[in-house]
């Protein structure tokens, strides 16, 4: 039937490794991606930590390189083009390819069972449409008169010609929507892949919680980026053809204006469903590798499949709650508000989950564990807070503080990093067919984790104390100035952080290429991915495997007292 | 470490490299696939209808569409792309039927319809431009209306404009494996002529939702 996703090996270079149709081949080049990216979305970072701690002051090392004019202090200019690389390149650059790209192309055919994707070209066409995504951002900070400096939300009336006269904004909106089109072939071949090629036996109820969250992050990928998609165009149509779709009456020479909310209104259409994009694979990930290592079957798996369908279901429709100050007539905030709390109900279902399966479970607190145990912790902390946010009265005081600031950076950055951390050092035995160092990834993990919960937890106090964000320098305000030292102890714990991820580079460098050889199961879980051999051969698995039983079929007592699991391609004893 | 698993290679029944399992279900992947494609197009149209329906409703005033826009032009226009539809129908059911010289012949009427179509639009696109809508200024019988007529008319026409034009081209690809009798095999050999069948079906479908929020209303 469909068999043209099976392809002959490849032989030239060019075709085995850079416009490679591999499914395994193309994870790994989407990993090297996504981890530069982060290095660099990371460094951008500690810039703006170092301008927040010691404004004015010359960044150290490299600051005279990247600003000669200023002879190595971040000007204002700057500081806006950094925090807005930042976000977009962390969320579209770094995590997307990292956490989606990367894991998904790697664990989805593996873990059901399959040869490839279903279209592999397209799976290419993915890969080099998100570089060439990744050019047009990269070179959007060197063009005249500017890069962006809209925020990664980019807001008219900032970011039309009104308010960014550089070019780099357009090339901005240019990138993302690359980017998008990216994330959109890789979702169509994702959905499609998990309908279509589930071996014999893998039936819904019984594929792993990584690709259930794999196949709703793809199904929000698919409906939402498109509206981003036009968000952008008519974006580029103002900045280029002078239309004013975004631009108001008030601030033209004459006419009758556009509207800067209806972009906010596209934009969180996509913004709100985009969060969870990140998040849904990460709870994947953390759902089935609570169960591997507590050695249990995952608590409740149907709940947490319904569970994550409802969020996935329900995103769509509290994207309100970033527009309360916007003037949102007070039925519509309202209900958003209303809708925006129940989305916690089934996240509370996962939370319980969790916890359950952790409870009186053997625990083996290896990296990838500490790393899933850890997305509990700092998700928990940034869900609580959302509570505050999603409340009308309490967000029109903490909308645009570092409230916020730390409460997406723990629900969405921290929770999608340390989840795609928990799967870097999970999958990598089976990548790179050499195991990671455990001793390194345990420093990685808590010299990650410590600082990572204090930068962010600093950031609630600071922003309920009224700081807001995006600002340049606080210490120029004066009823700001006494919040200084708490900026200072973030930056300090920033720095902590971001010195961490070395360790993390070191470990990945020398492990791939210096590891020990990795045993074909290492961690004694059942899932189809580890019943192959490694480094896994070109077709996946030699017959495509017959699935017997569920993938959490762990201290079940009827597999005797000398195994506590089994693979999914062998029959429960009895 | 594996004590006492059998790895899964030896477990398995020998299989066929894509094994027959009541659980695939019965769309083939490219049909799958188009439909998830279509969905995503359909929310970028939603994109832009949405705001165009923002843009009409707040603003303080906004022509009456049938003063400026060839009602009864566009209508002939829409009624040959619902006619090209139909040719698709004919199309995919000659394929089926391993009729290579029906394919040809209806993939043929198809592609003249959208062509006629696109030829429409340009027409009108011309006249417009001249009468004083442009896509940044908007002057109608010598006096200035809400530019906003003219930019979301040119952007959301254009978008559908486009997806016209790769439509043609698609199916002239098409065409060309079809004269080559392709997809005239029996079996799954006709799915391509359904796959484009599908992307023209929408391509139509959105017409008749843009030419009724854009002209008519
Ligand atoms: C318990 C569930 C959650 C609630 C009630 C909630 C509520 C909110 C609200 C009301 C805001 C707007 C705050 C403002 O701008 O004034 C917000 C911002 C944000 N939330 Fe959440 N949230 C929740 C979970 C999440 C999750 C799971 C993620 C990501 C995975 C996330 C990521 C974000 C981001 C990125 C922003 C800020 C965007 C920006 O302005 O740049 N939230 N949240
Ligand atoms: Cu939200």
């Amino acid at each position: 039937m469909t068999s043209d996703h099976i392809h002959p090996e490849p032989t030239t270079f060019l075709k085995k490794h850079v416009f490679s149709v591999d499914h395994k081949v193309i994870a790994k080049q989407f990993l090297w991606f996504g981890l530069v990216w982060l290095g660099i979305g990371g460094i951008m970072a500690m810039m703006l930590r170092w301008q927040l701690a010691n404004p004015g002051v010359p960044v150290p090392l490299f600051g005279k390189l990247l600003f000669p004019r200023t002879s190595g202090v971040i000007d204002p200019a700057s500081y806006n083009t950094l925090f807005t690389m930042h976000g977009t390149i962390m969320i579209f650059l770094g995590l997307t390819p990292a956490m989606i790209g990367a894991l998904g192309n790697w664990s989805i055919p593996l873990m059901i069972g399959a040869r490839d994707m279903i279209f592999p070209t397209l799976n290419m066409l993915s890969f080099w449409t998100m570089v060439m995504g990744g050019a047009v951002g990269f070179y959007s900070l060197f063009v005249p008169l500017g890069a962006t400096e809209a925020g990664w939300t980019g807001y008219p009336t900032l970011s039309t010609t009104v308010g960014a006269v550089g070019q780099g904004e357009t090339l901005w909106a240019i990138a993302v929507f690359l980017i998008g089109a990216s994330s959109i072939m890789g979702g169509i071949n994702y959905i499609t892949t998990v309908i279509r090629l589930r071996c014999p036996g893998m039936h819904w109820m019984r594929l792993p919680l990584t690709v259930w969250g794999l196949f709703l992050t793809s199904i929000l990928n698919v409906l939402f980026i498109p509206v981003i998609g036009s968000a952008m165009i008519i974006l580029v149509l103002d900045r280029v053809f002078g239309t004013t779709f975004y631009v108001p009456a008030s601030i033209m020479s004459g006419g009758t204006g556009g509207d800067p909310i209806l972009y906010q209104h596209l934009f969180w259409i996509f913004g709100h469903p985009e969060v969870y994009i990140l998040i849904l694979p990460a709870w994947g990930v953390v759902c089935d590798l609570l169960s591997f290592f507590a050695r249990k079957p995952a608590f409740g798996y149907r709940a947490s499949v319904g569970a994550m369908v409802a969020v996935t279901v329900l995103s769509a429709v509290v994207y309100g709650h970033h527009m309360f100050t916007t003037g949102l007539s007070a039925m519509l905030g309202e209900s958003f508000m209303l809708l925006t709390m129940i989305i916690s109900v089934p996240a509370e279902v996962l939370f319980f989950n969790w916890l359950h399966t952790l409870w009186k479970g053997n625990l083996r607190l290896t990296t990838p564990m500490l790393f899933a145990m850890s997305v509990i912790f700092v998700f928990g902390l940034g869900g609580l807070t959302g509570i505050y946010l999603a409340t009308i009265g309490t967000d029109i005081f903490l909308h645009d503080t570092y409230f916020v600031v730390g409460h997406f950076h723990l629900t969405m950055a921290a929770s999608a990093l340390f989840g795609t951390f928990a799967a870097v050092y999970f999958w990598f035995p089976k990548m790179f067919g050499r195991m990671m160092s455990e001793r390194l990834g345990k420093l990685h993990f808590w010299l990650s984790f410590v600082p990572l919960v204090i930068v962010f937890c600093i950031m609630f106090i600071s922003g309920y104390a009224g700081m807001p964000r995006r600002y340049y320098d606080h210490t120029s305000t004066e009823y700001l100035r006494p919040l200084q030292h708490l900026n200072v102890a973030t930056s300090v714990a920033a720095f902590l952080l971001g010195a961490a991820q070395l360790i993390f580079v070191y470990n990945f460098i020398k492990s791939r290429w210096w590891g020990e050889p990795a045993p074909q199961n290492p961690w004694e879980v059942g899932t189809l991915d580890w019943t192959t051999e490694t480094p896994v051969p070109h077709y996946n698995f030699k017959t495509i495997p017959v699935v017997q039983c569920g993938p959490h079929e762990f201290s079940n007592p009827v597999l005797g007292p000398d195994t506590d699991w089994i693979y999914q391609t062998e029959k429960l004893p009895g | 470490m594996d004590s006492g698993h059998v790895a899964a290679a030896d477990h398995a029944a020998p299989q066929t490299s894509v094994p027959e399992d009541p659980h695939f279900g019965k769309a083939s992947g490219g049909k799958v696939g188009m439909w998830i494609f279509i969905a995503q197009d359909g929310m970028s149209f939603g994109g832009l209808l949405f705001a165009y329906g923002i843009l009409r409703a707040t603003a303080t005033e906004w022509p009456v569409p049938s003063d400026i826009l060839g009602i009864a032009l566009t209508a002939i226009a829409t009624f040959i792309l619902i006619c090209s539809s139909l040719s698709m129908v004919f199309a995919v059911e000659a394929a089926e039927k391993r009729d290579q010289v029906g394919l040809v012949r209806w993939l043929m009427v198809t592609i003249a319809g959208g062509l006629l179509f696109l030829g429409v639009q340009v027409w009108e696109y011309m006249h417009l431009v001249h009468a004083g809508i442009g896509f940044a200024e908007c002057t109608w019988e010598g006096e200035t209306v809400n530019s906003l007529f003219g930019s979301t008319f040119y952007a959301v026409t254009g978008f559908h404009g486009m997806h016209v034009t790769a439509g043609v081209i698609y199916l002239m690809c098409i065409l060309r494996g079809a004269m080559k009798g392709k997809y005239t095999q029996g079996g799954t050999s006709s799915s391509p002529v359904e796959l484009v069948g599908l992307f023209w079906h929408f391509v139509d479908l959105v017409w008749i939702l843009v030419f009724t929020f854009i002209y008519l209303l």
